[in-house]
């Protein structure tokens, strides 16, 4: 694995090297050369997903340059530099620096929160603009940087959705919320926390575990106790599948509520039978209801083969940047943002527009269940759309 | 009061696994004076092995009853880790027999971090699922629930528990344990192997480590090749609460504190009004070590022997 992305950063790295030597920012018969960066996990465990992404931008910029795109009267070329942060922040910040040495115009990226976090004040002190398709923690855009934006619905929405669910459409009053203590599973625990409050139910809960724990069962019959009606679970597969075993196993009759953490598949292998019944809710929608998705997997499919998850929302985050460029007549940061923010576009995600904090607007999360041991999607949740606010 | 038995069951229930791998180490202790490190990796070794072979049985597609299958799996892990105890002893702890003590407790950690990464190696870094093999059965009891799985593990950790009791204190193999923990040279002189007792001491400490491994990870319905440590660390904290190097302790020290463990982390939360929370169950496990170390080296059951500390 490491010799491989050693390769591939170093053949990227001459790569761009070259252009910056040769291209500058426009060639001799007046064309801009506008560098758009992208970063993912490329090798490890989400290589599958990073290289999705990249993928997913990637098609974006290749239907741009074939359709011809002009930024201030002249004809723009755009270039794709995709870089491979593993998942881990560290690397984030050094390949972050790299790609603001090169002068990128713009950042799709990165996947993670963990990543996209400590990236964005490098983006942010070098004045470019990043559009993450997938970082969900509300900190992301919670630190003030004008630059940071996402594409994907946040945390706070997807709390809230879930909060509303349990009340609502479950028909919980009493509400037990359980977390693992990290950036995730807390920040998610406390959106939800506010949601059922909300809408009118009551937490007659709040416990806490680690990301490391397997038994549940003292917290559970303390939980059991209060006789709640949904057990609602901030966390990871590995500890929220134990759980729902567990809650069976002590006779909890309450339903078993989670977010994105545990809407994989290794759940389902890990909570067997216990998995039954089990509502999850997951940022974004399944591509067969977004609005470009038919023909976005058609094109999509051609190209680099199966979709992942993401790559439709890095095509969208990279289709708003050009049109932001295009507006603002030019590919230059300071000049675009400002256009960026304002932007109102159909996508093929649904409805694209950025809030004052860089959050999209509306942002859709879909809820699934289990029934036959596979998540069925149950609904999908559109936040205020777009167009509607302001 | 129905919260409080249910937390006293589950506490039983932490407590018979905490019992049986807390006697691996007193035994080893009892006879060597060495804390074996590796312990708890032999647990998880147990639980991964009975994985495998029961994944590769269903893997099968064969008519086989459910608890054949089980039994197929916690033989194989109770013959890998038999062996695996035999070979730990004499790989890394007899060479280092006439050693200083610290040598000893070192090669210790070195085998437990050796036999986690190779488990690592073998089968991933992900979590391992055991398979719903075992029956969901409640029973209501004084208005707490019960599984039958509970119910196993806490009459199979009994009866191995009186098992090991009647080998130590009745059999000729038990006088010989006995013996080479009080002087090996003496007992050495009077006909006995020790380096063939010391042979069996960890082979029965590693079968009942296998066995709490199987148990663990049936009730919690995974594996992880990281579950030795923290599971490894518990039972240390309950021989040395019991009293290191008394069995009878190891047993007691076990069932304290799966029951101090689940009752503290029931109800830390409302005691504390919301300010300490359950996450501080592992906390309490620690806090009783450092009471029982302060207050009363020796343990509960041990006695006071001044040389050996």
């Amino acid at each position: 694995m490491k010799p491989v992305s050693v390769l591939k950063v170093l053949s990227i790295g001459l790569l761009a090297a070259g252009l910056v030597g040769c291209g500058k920012q426009e060639t001799s018969k007046g064309e801009l050369i506008v560098k758009i960066g992208s970063v993912a996990p490329l090798t490890g465990p989400q290589a599958h997903l990073g290289k999705d992404n990249e993928n997913g931008a990637r098609l974006a910029i290749d239907e741009a340059n074939a359709r011809g795109v002009t930024i201030g009267g002249k004809k723009a070329t755009f270039v794709l530099i995709g870089e491979d942060d593993q998942a881990d922040p560290k690397t984030a910040t050094i390949v972050a620096q790299k790609l603001a040495d090169q002068q990128v115009k713009g950042v799709i990226g990165h996947l993670n929160s963990g990543t996209s976090i400590p990236a964005s004040k490098i983006y942010a002190d070098a004045g470019i603009v990043q559009i993450s398709p997938s970082a969900t923690a509300v900190a992301y855009t919670a630190q003030g940087f004008r630059s940071a934006l996402r594409v994907m619905t946040n945390d706070r929405q997807q709390g809230k959705v879930l909060g509303e669910f349990a009340v609502k459409h479950l028909g919980a009053k009493r509400v037990a919320i359980i977390d693992d203590r990290t950036a995730y599973g807390q920040g998610l625990a406390d959106e939800v926390e506010k949601a059922v409050k909300a809408a009118g139910g009551g937490v007659v809960a709040r416990e806490y575990t680690s990301d490391r724990s397997t038994d549940f069962t003292a917290i559970l019959t303390s939980i059991k106790g209060k006789t709640p009606d949904v057990v609602f679970y901030g966390g990871m597969d590995p500890q929220a599948a134990p759980m729902a075993k567990q809650m069976q196993g002590l006779g909890l009759k309450a339903r078993f509520l989670s977010g994105d953490g545990a809407q994989t598949q290794e759940f389902l292998k890990l909570a067997g039978p216990a998995a039954e019944g089990v509502s999850a809710s997951m940022p974004g929608m399944p591509l067969d209801l977004m609005p470009g998705g038919k023909s976005f997997r058609e094109r999509f499919n051609a190209k680099y083969g199966v979709i992942q998850n993401y790559a439709p929302y890095a095509y969208d985050a990279v289709n708003a940047m050009i049109l932001a460029m295009e507006k603002a007549g030019s590919p230059e940061p300071a000049m675009y943002l400002p256009e960026l923010v304002k932007l109102r576009f159909t996508g093929v995600t649904g409805e694209i527009g950025f809030d004052e904090r860089g959050d999209v607007l509306g942002g859709a999360i879909t809820l699934y269940h289990v029934r036959n041991g596979r998540w069925e999607v149950l609904d999908t949740v559109q936040g205020e759309s777009a167009g509607k606010s302001k | 009061m129905d919260i409080f038995v249910q937390q006293l069951i589950n506490g039983l229930v932490l407590g018979s696994i905490y019992a049986l791998v807390a006697l691996g180490y007193t035994m080893v202790y009892g006879i060597l004076e060495l804390i074996n490190f590796a312990h708890g990796e032999v647990t998880m070794v147990g639980a991964m092995v009975c994985l495998a072979v029961v994944g590769w049985l269903l893997g099968l597609g064969m008519a086989v009853p459910w608890p054949v299958i089980l039994m197929l799996g916690l033989g194989a892990a109770v013959v890998a880790c038999m062996v695996l105890g035999f070979s730990i002893e004499r790989i890394a702890y007899r060479p280092l027999r006439r050693a200083p003590r610290l040598a000893a407790l070192i090669t210790a950690i070195g085998v437990s971090i050796v036999l986690q990464n190779v488990a690592m190696l073998v089968w991933g870094k992900q979590y391992v699922s055991f398979p719903a093999l075992v029956p969901v059965v409640r029973y209501e009891i004084a208005g707490a629930t019960i599984t039958a799985l509970q119910v196993v593990i806490v009459l199979l950790s009994g009866a191995l528990m009186a098992g090991l009791w009647l080998l130590v204190k009745r059999t000729g193999l038990g006088r010989a344990m006995r013996a080479t923990a009080q002087s090996p040279e003496l007992a050495g002189l009077m006909g006995v192997n020790p380096n063939r007792v010391i042979s069996i001491t960890f082979v029965i400490g590693a079968l009942l480590a296998a066995i709490a491994g199987v148990m663990v990870s049936a009730y919690y319905g995974l594996a992880h090749y990281y579950m030795g440590f923290l599971l490894g660390l518990k039972a240390f904290t309950a021989a040395v609460l019991g009293g290191i190097g008394n069995i009878a302790g190891a047993m007691l020290g076990g069932l304290l504190l799966g029951v101090i463990e689940s009752i503290g982390a029931g109800y830390i939360g409302d005691l504390s009004f919301g300010f300490l929370g359950s996450h501080y169950q592992d906390v309490f496990a620690f806090f009783v070590l450092i009471l029982v170390l302060v207050f009363r080296p020796a343990g509960l059951l041990g006695e006071r022997v001044a040389e050996r500390a």
